[in-house]
């Protein structure tokens, strides 16, 4: 068990103030490139950054431009795990001492196209923090369904209209099938809730082997929210339930936000344009499942 | 220094000057995103309390601290209002350009 207590805790006050994704093409307000700014001043210059495609890479990397200022380089879009465990080796071999490798790979980079070489550096225990940061859509391509997208979400492939009211599938247990490698160390977060990413982020980077944070990183162009709400709607979503803030280490969860009452739901679906469409069954349909995660989370996690 | 700047991109005159991928040489901003923006932060000190939440949460690392005090890098903000919306003490305005 890696106690945090142990660890000096990173914050806004000590953090380094060097900047390391800087003058990036991001959307204004966008949530990714907070969980990715943030991250790497945790694991600071000597970080091997690897990045699937998406939109962190596409807007960091644009010849000539180079936002990153650890090294780093863009993967295949199902290969960044692959290609980060190469690294992770490399490294070793060489020598190199206080490296980390780290990739930053979207929700469809994630959950699904990239999974299968996730599942691989899981295994093997590669010393490599993978991150990814869920903002619930392939955005880079133009906003379409992922495995994490959640019900009721109005894609370009889930439209929402009279035969379906957009996406009729639920999230995947993403936390849970990493978990279920007996991962060392995996965690969810969400970026309303920095100083919990912070303190994960810290943690992962003190553990040797295969970690993983799942954060939850809100999209203004894709969910249709105002710039300035990027972060609110990230904590409204842990608020209401639909997020939630866990950790699995040495084969066990834990629950790090056990809220007695939920936000209401409706509130934070009907901030954005991509849930504008939800009929109250839909949204009651959102609120049956959040429950039964939860109930199923309480007993088994507590 | 903390932040990289502008620099000046020279078109590449020799095939050997060209990149094999898309990698360059780290915080290579050949242009600036303060044309993106329509309406700025202006932090009033008085009111601030330098609890550096708008340091921490500004997506584009622009908000910058300055000897104690808050200021901007306006070359890279984007003017997305999310460091006002999250101040605790509303001692940032947004301003239009
Ligand atoms: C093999 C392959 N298939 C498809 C693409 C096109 N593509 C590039 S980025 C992207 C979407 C990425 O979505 P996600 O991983 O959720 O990251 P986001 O853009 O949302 O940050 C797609 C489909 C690709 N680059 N390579
Ligand atoms: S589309 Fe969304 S995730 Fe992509 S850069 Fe814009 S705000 Fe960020
Ligand atoms: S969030 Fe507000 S009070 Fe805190 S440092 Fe920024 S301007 Fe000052
Ligand atoms: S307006 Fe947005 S980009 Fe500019 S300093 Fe504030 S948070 Fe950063
Ligand atoms: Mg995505």
């Amino acid at each position: 068990m890696t106690n945090l207590v142990d660890i000096p805790k990173v914050n806004a006050k000590n953090m380094t103030e060097k900047e390391f994704f800087y003058g990036h093409k991001a959307c204004a307000g966008c949530g990714g490139s907070i969980a990715v700014r943030l991250a790497l001043k945790v694991l600071g210059e000597r970080t091997y950054t690897a990045l699937p495609a998406g939109c962190m890479s596409a807007v960091g990397f644009i010849y000539p431009q180079m936002a990153f200022n650890t090294n780093a380089i863009i993967t295949t879009f199902p290969g960044s795990a692959s290609m980060a465990s190469g690294i992770a080796v490399g490294a070793k071999a060489l020598g190199q001492k206080d490296v980390k490798t780290v990739v930053f790979a979207g929700d469809g980079g994630t959950a699904d196209i990239g999974f299968q070489a996730l599942s691989g550096m899981i295994d093997r225990n590669d010393d490599v923090l993978y991150i990814c940061y869920d903002n619930e859509a392939y955005m880079n391509t133009g906003i379409q369904k992922s495995g994490l997208t959640p019900y009721g979400t109005k894609t370009t492939t889930t439209p929402a209209g009279d035969n379906i009211p957009g996406t009729i599938t639920h999230k995947k247990n993403l936390f849970e099938i990493i978990a279920a490698h007996d991962i060392a160390y995996a965690a969810t977060a969400s970026i309303g809730y920095p100083q919990d990413f912070l303190n994960k982020v810290n943690k992962a980077k003190h553990i040797k082997g295969a970690t993983f944070i799942h954060v939850y990183a809100s999209c203004p162009t894709g969910w249709g929210t105002p710039t300035e709400t990027s972060v609110e709607i990230a904590k409204d979503a842990v608020d209401c339930g639909l997020i939630f803030l866990a950790e699995f280490e040495d084969g066990e969860y834990k629950l790090n936000r056990n809220p007695k009452q939920f936000a209401p739901v409706q509130d934070y679906l009907k901030k954005q344009g991509r849930f504008k469409h939800m009929s109250d069954a839909d949204m009651q349909c959102v609120i049956d499942n959040r429950d039964k995660k939860w109930s199923r989370m309480r007993k088994h996690w507590l | 220094m903390d932040r990289p700047k502008k620099t000046e991109f020279k078109f590449p005159t020799h095939i050997d000057e060209y990149p094999t991928g898309p990698q360059y040489a780290a915080g290579y901003l050949p242009e600036t995103n303060a044309g993106w923006r329509s309406v700025r932060p202006v932090v009033d000190h008085d009111a601030c309390v330098y609890c550096l939440r708008c340091y921490l949460l500004c997506p584009d690392g622009t908000v910058v601290k300055d000897n104690g005090k808050i200021t901007f890098d306006m070359d890279y903000c984007k003017g997305c209002g999310v460091c006002a919306h999250e101040c605790p003490k509303d001692a940032i305005e947004m301003v239009k350009e």
